[in-house]
């Protein structure tokens, strides 16, 4: 690991100097502390912000909101969470282990960065780590790599899955930044790679992730997060999918659904969403709706099966949503 | 490999104080170590293992401030004040922790590598209450990896300590 500073404030201000001025923020760092171990991350300068207070949950009115800084073991096990935005205490318990879970921060997971292991090996061509050096996954061991939103620059997935359950449920962030705050859909965080893959993100130089906010309404309850993976728990996704139902008079009157493991960023699909309005939450819905997803894959050499799976995650976690009483 | 890239030496000094099994320290390290590396170099404290040293294997689990955690993926100079505690902190006046014993009677183990990491886990496992039957034991101790496969005697360790941990 190279040396580096590491400063430490109690200051949402100071800290946000520091980050403007080419500190990095670090809060659980099991992202950061890994890719610095490699070599692939080399900051200078760290800037603590554990000790900024930007912790816990809260509701106001039907929305959740979570601070950047609330751990995701806490979020999960929030009895509040689970009752009334049941898809974000899910799909944050999908992930990682709970080890993992106590030390990640909110904010932390949405910035954590890809899973490609050409990403991390210092000798492979990868256009995100070293811009214009290629992509070695193109041609090489690509099954766990995306179908959707793919370059010829990159082809890597984005691994959160708590970021699917939040584009599903159009949560916002808010940032804070030497210019002041501002909001935005969780959404628009994520860049497609195109021919700049090395840039993941929205957000401007010195910029922090303060909040996550969560609106509530009648699909937020009848929504359930399935992950399709090698190992039962403890492992990334093959392909996920977070469904959101709202179900009134026996019809579907509005349905959220995204996915994961299959995307350059957390998968949005509004086509399938729309196909279901007005219909009756059976199997033949799904099923038809479902087939939308793939519309406009770019299957690699060993992640072909993805196109077929994705339709079939996407049908059963509609299933699971349309039984949540 | 690409070449290696040029190093200096550490340029700052971090003073922090830990409390560890009860004890309080006071240490100077370098910002890069990792609470694994303070623990194993520079406290002795040897029982807390480094398998992978990536937050995969689970092998370096020990609880900080009463949770369990990875300590090879967080900077010791992060905790400045915290409570750590280790495998060695267990046994209280020669009596083996209900779960070291626990995973004895069980056999929850062959080479040992992995034990110390499992018994720590095992204690935030219960202590968060996810250990209420073996299916969700083994979901919630599946940040912890035994490469022997000795997975059905942790599991019934784990539950066999259950309420008396």
């Amino acid at each position: 690991m190279f040396p580096f500073t590491l400063e430490k404030t109690a200051s949402t201000e100071a800290a946000i100097a520091a980050g403007s001025s080419g500190a990095r923020y670090i809060a659980g760092g099991t992202t950061l502390i890994d890719l610095m171990r490699d070599e692939v991350e080399r900051p200078e300068r760290l800037v603590d912000i554990n000790r900024l207070p930007l912790g816990g949950i809260r509701f106001e009115g039907e929305d959740l909101v979570i601070g950047a800084l609330a751990r995701m073991a806490e979020v999960a096990a929030d009895a509040d969470v689970q009752r009334l935005q049941p898809l974000i205490a899910e799909s944050l318990i999908e992930g990682a282990s709970p080890q993992l879970r106590n030390m990640a921060s909110m904010g932390g997971n949405l910035l954590q960065r890809v899973r490609c292991p050409y990403f991390r090996m210092l000798d492979a061509g990868c256009n995100k780590r070293t811009p214009g050096s290629g992509c070695a996954a193109i041609e090489g061991l690509n099954a766990g790599h995306a179908i959707l939103g793919t370059s010829d620059h990159c082809v890597a997935t984005h691994p959160s899955d708590v970021a699917v359950a939040l584009v599903a449920l159009d949560a916002t962030l808010r940032v804070q930044g030497p210019q002041g705050e501002r909001s935005f859909p969780v959404e628009e965080l994520f860049r497609l790679p195109g021919d700049t893959p090395h840039l993941e993100h929205t957000l401007l130089p010195g910029e922090l992730i303060v909040e996550i906010r969560v609106p509530g309404g009648p699909h937020a309850r009848r929504a359930r997060y399935l992950k399709v993976r090698d190992r039962a728990s403890y492992e990334f996704a093959l392909v996920s999918a977070a469904a959101a139902l709202d179900i009134g008079d026996g019809v579907i009157r509005a349905a959220r659904i995204a996915a994961g493991g299959v995307g350059t960023r957390p998968w949005r699909l509004r086509a399938c969403e729309a196909a279901l309005v007005g219909r009756k939450p059976d199997r033949q819905a799904f099923e038809e709706a479902a087939q939308l997803a793939t519309k406009g894959v770019r299957p690699l050499h060993h992640n072909a099966f993805k196109v077929a799976l994705l339709p079939r995650t996407i049908v059963r976690a509609l299933e699971m949503a349309g039984e949540v009483a | 490999m690409a070449a290696e890239p040029a190093r200096t030496e550490a340029t700052a000094v971090d003073t922090i104080r830990l409390v560890v099994n009860g004890e309080p320290k006071e240490l100077k390290l370098d910002p890069r170590q990792s609470i694994l590396d303070v623990l194993r170099e520079s406290l002795n404290l040897t029982g807390t293992k480094k398998g992978c040293n990536q937050g995969a294997c689970g092998a370096c689990t020990i609880l900080v401030d009463g949770k369990r955690i990875v300590s090879c993926l967080t900077l010791a100079s992060m905790h400045d004040g915290a409570d750590v505690q280790t495998i060695e902190g267990l046994e209280k006046d020669g009596e083996l922790h209900p779960l070291q014993a626990a995973f004895v009677r069980h056999e929850g183990l062959q080479c040992g590598f992995c034990t110390s990491g499992q018994i720590m886990s095992g204690i935030g496992c219960i202590a968060e209450g996810h250990a209420g039957s073996p299916e969700e034991i083994q979901f919630w101790m599946s940040g912890n990896i035994c490469r022997c496969g000795a997975y059905p005697g942790i599991v019934a360790a784990v539950a066999d300590a259950v309420g008396r941990s």
